[in-house]
């Protein structure tokens, strides 16, 4: 502590701290509002930050357990969300392993191998992931509409559809790859050629499982990417039991049929898992960058 | 391992021969459906297959082949496909392929004249047989029993029956789920006469309404006029100009991008959205960055107690999936039931309308984006002022300068630099926050007297989107015609992007 210390300088830590805590405020408050609503009764209810009455409505209509209605039958919740949530799940580790194998492919001959277009098609994909698929969304419509005519299983309103589209979006992935395997020293699979191994022996063999960590932070990162992918799905998936939870989370809050505290649950349920499983993965993430930057 | 080594030797070329006849057979299938583009797709992508796993030239491309064809199909074809999409007149009154249009038209039936017969189904095993009833002599046929769970066009004989068939007859709910294929049959009535399903529960002589001739044109059956194909309205034509439905699909050359310039009801809402989307884009970076860049300064003053818990905390916004956090949003806004407005009425007084006025709108969004985005900028930046030499604090302390000196005259001029290329892709991200304005506003309050349904709040994804999913026209081409404007835009940007990256880089080295 080189910098001269003046009498202000406590004020200026309180009103920092005012100011930090303030913010922490903001940013806390719809989240602490979220889980008072989940547990409240009513879905217009409006009451304080701690309810008054803890009422678990909301949790069971998220987990579609049927509830005692006003005129005493059992109804079953009508948003069938934790069929949404597996739906998320399902296409997500679909997708993410196909694009686990698109990209470490691609990214093994970028890194290792000489071909022509090889700088052409690096920059290509750079420029690609530059344009958004959202401009897109009507050929892509267009396109699995026409696909379905013909393959019914890959035309809209399929999950297949889905992993299709979200297949394209490897260009990132490959590049973060390609800069892993850079760090590698190549003599290592070197070796193993002279040794007498092919070169998809010297990739699968020796150069992935080195590559662990990357596979891992790449395979986290196209699954939360499908996770939270909206446009997408929202265009692509119409019928209520395939919807994934992004496409089908606006459901709720519909002008007409208001379900706030539902909402409330559902978005719990569903987001709450991803986000510590993002937060995990940006620390493993920052890791297994730099340990694999540290190994060159 | 003599016997393995000749064995795969073969194998291989055996097994590519193989896939090759059978990917083939597959194009041949597809491109008999009529799906002739999605063909030509599939036979390239066959052909490249298999010289790039056959010729030992290519072999670096067997690794590139999956993900780059992924990304080329999914990705780049699309992007392409939306350019071509563009210059025609794709929409929901032009919906069909000419080749659909023409064979949904002489598909069409009309009712002749001749008896009419009600109609129903009698379960035989798994098989069903049709029983006719003159509607006016109540004599009674039947055909023999036939499959319904496929459709297939075929002609059945009718004989009279007796008065009644054993079973159950078929209820409505299976009637109108089978209704496809029995619209495909054709029943021949002991009196030669041929009939058809005209109602759900009735069959009568019915003839087909359109007739193919050798120029193209179709002479319609019960009238003797003559239809012609007009490929530059995208309809078949009278002769006196009136347009036979459906529609299909045909090129308008540059009509729409003329639309966009020269149409007032295109080029007003297109304008005025255009405007909002730069202005909204470019002050969520201000505000995130400057918020961002402010708590970073402050995180990263060593005086301050408790930092990382600050950091876990204010780092949260981005954690969180961006579809629940933007709805969250919606409802605690929500006008009447909002958490937001309950305790600004309780403290204030006040119940802003923030969904149905659009500067309140506007400024709900840029809060909301603003919420979203600053953690991101907050962790770059305080990666970038730890990098930046402390001796130039000590020596600005030594001068007397204090911390509003030092922020504006070291901190910002330092890190501004590098961080330009992340500005200008956060710039370019919001410019096309398509899920920030569709779950959160819809792009609602709707712009009033506009033709086409246009928002207050819609940026120019937003407002594709409404103008091809959500209009009653589904105005495709046009759409697609500004999405294309709006990839010359991305790349506009792209380019600005790249040269400030360079520009970065040069100055590292």
């Amino acid at each position: 502590m080189a910098i001269v210390i003046d009498k202000s300088q406590r004020w200026r830590v309180f009103a920092a701290h005012l100011f930090l805590i303030v913010l922490c405020a903001l940013v806390i408050f719809p989240l602490l509002m979220v889980i008072s609503i989940s547990l409240r009764p009513g879905n217009f209810a409006t009451g304080k930050l701690i309810p008054e009455t803890i009422s678990l409505e909301h949790w069971r209509f998220a987990l579609g357990i049927p509830s005692m209605g006003p005129d005493g039958q059992m109804i079953k919740p009508d948003l069938p969300v934790l069929l949404w949530l597996w739906n998320s799940v399902k296409v997500a580790t679909i997708s993410a392993t196909v694009a686990l194998f698109l990209s470490t492919t691609a990214a093994y001959a970028f890194a290792r191998m000489k071909f022509a277009g090889k700088k052409a098609a690096l920059l290509g994909l750079m420029l690609m992931q530059m344009f958004p698929t959202v401009l897109a969304l009507i050929a892509i419509h267009a396109i699995f509409s026409r696909i379905g005519h013909v393959f019914p299983l890959f035309g809209v309103d399929s999950h297949w559809a889905l992993v299709l589209a979200y297949s394209g979006g490897i260009a990132l992935h490959i590049w973060t790859i390609k800069g892993f395997y850079e760090t590698i020293p190549g003599e290592i699979e070197e070796a193993a050629t002279v040794d007498g191994a092919t070169p998809w022996q010297a990739f699968w063999r020796v150069l992935l499982p080195m590559s662990l960590p990357i596979l891992m932070v790449i395979f986290l990162l196209a699954f939360i990417g499908a996770i939270i992918e909206y446009p997408q799905a929202s265009v692509l998936l119409r019928s209520q039991d395939k919807l994934t939870m992004a496409a089908g989370m606006k459901q709720f809050l519909y002008a007409q049929k208001y379900l706030w505290g539902d909402f409330a649950a559902a978005a719990i349920l569903s987001g709450l898992p991803i986000s510590i499983v993002f937060i995990l993965a940006q620390r493993w993430m920052i890791s297994g960058l730099t340990s694999g930057a540290n190994k060159g | 391992m003599s016997m393995p080594q000749a064995l795969k030797r073969f194998l291989h070329p055996a097994l590519m021969i193989l896939l090759g006849l059978a990917g083939l057979y597959i194009v041949t299938l597809v491109y008999a459906t009529g799906e002739s583009l999605l063909a030509c797709v599939m036979l390239v992508t066959l052909a490249c297959f298999v010289w790039i796993y056959t010729s030992p030239k290519t072999y670096a491309y067997r690794y590139l082949f999956p993900g780059i064809g992924a990304a080329l199909i999914f990705v780049v074809f699309p992007m392409l496909y939306t350019v071509r999409i563009g210059f025609t007149n794709y929409s929901s009154k032009n919906l069909l392929t000419f080749k659909r249009a023409t064979q949904y038209l002489l598909e069409e039936t009309y009712r002749a004249e001749g008896a009419t017969y009600n109609s129903s189904l009698y379960p035989e095993g798994s098989r069903w047989r049709l029983r006719l009833e003159d509607a006016d002599s109540g004599a009674a046929f039947a055909t023999d029993p036939l499959d319904l769970s496929a459709e297939k066009h075929l002609t059945l004989k009718a004989s009279p029956s007796p008065a009644s068939l054993p079973g159950e007859e078929m209820a409505m709910k299976d009637l109108i789920d089978r209704q496809a294929a029995l619209k495909a049959i054709t029943v021949q009535m002991p009196d030669g006469a041929l009939v058809r399903m005209t109602g759900l529960r009735e069959f009568a002589p019915s003839r087909l309404q359109y007739a193919r001739n050798p120029d193209g044109s179709l002479t319609n059956n019960q009238d003797h006029s003559v239809i012609r194909p007009n490929l530059k309205s995208g309809f078949y034509e009278t002769s006196d100009g009136e347009q036979v439905q459906p529609g299909f699909q045909v090129d308008i050359g540059w009509k729409h991008y003329v639309d966009i310039l020269k149409d007032p009801g295109v080029r007003e809402p297109f304008g005025q959205i255009f405007i909002w989307t730069i202005t909204f884009a470019a002050l969520t970076v201000v505000f995130a960055t400057s918020l961002g860049m402010l708590l970073a300064v402050l995180l990263n003053w060593e005086s301050l107690r408790f930092r990382s818990v600050y950091r876990l905390l204010l780092f949260l916004p981005y954690a969180i999936p961006g579809f629940i956090s933007i709805l969250v949003f919606k409802g605690l806004f929500n006008n009447n039931l909002g958490e937001i407005n309950i305790v600004l009425s309780s403290l204030f007084g006040i119940k802003p309308a923030w969904f149905s006025d659009p500067f309140l709108a506007k400024t709900m969004i840029l809060i909301v984006n603003t919420w979203l985005g600053f953690p991101y900028m907050m962790v770059v930046c305080m990666g970038l002022i730890k990098a930046i030499p402390q001796d130039l604090y000590e020596a600005s302390a030594v001068a007397g300068a204090g911390p509003i000196t030092n922020f504006f005259k070291i901190t910002v001029p330092l890190i501004i630099k590098p961080m330009t290329p992340l500005l200008i892709s956060s710039f370019a991200f919001n410019f096309n926050n398509f899920v920030l304005i569709s779950l959160l506003t819809g792009g609602r309050p709707d712009i009033l007297n506009t033709s086409l349904s246009a928002g207050t709040t819609d940026i120019l994804a937003t407002f594709t989107y409404r103008i091809a999913f959500e209009g009653e026209g589904q105005q495709f081409g046009l759409a697609a015609a500004i999405s294309t404007l709006i990839f010359l835009m991305v790349a506009v940007i792209s380019i600005v992007q790249i040269r400030a990256t360079k520009i970065t880089q040069d100055d590292k080295r």
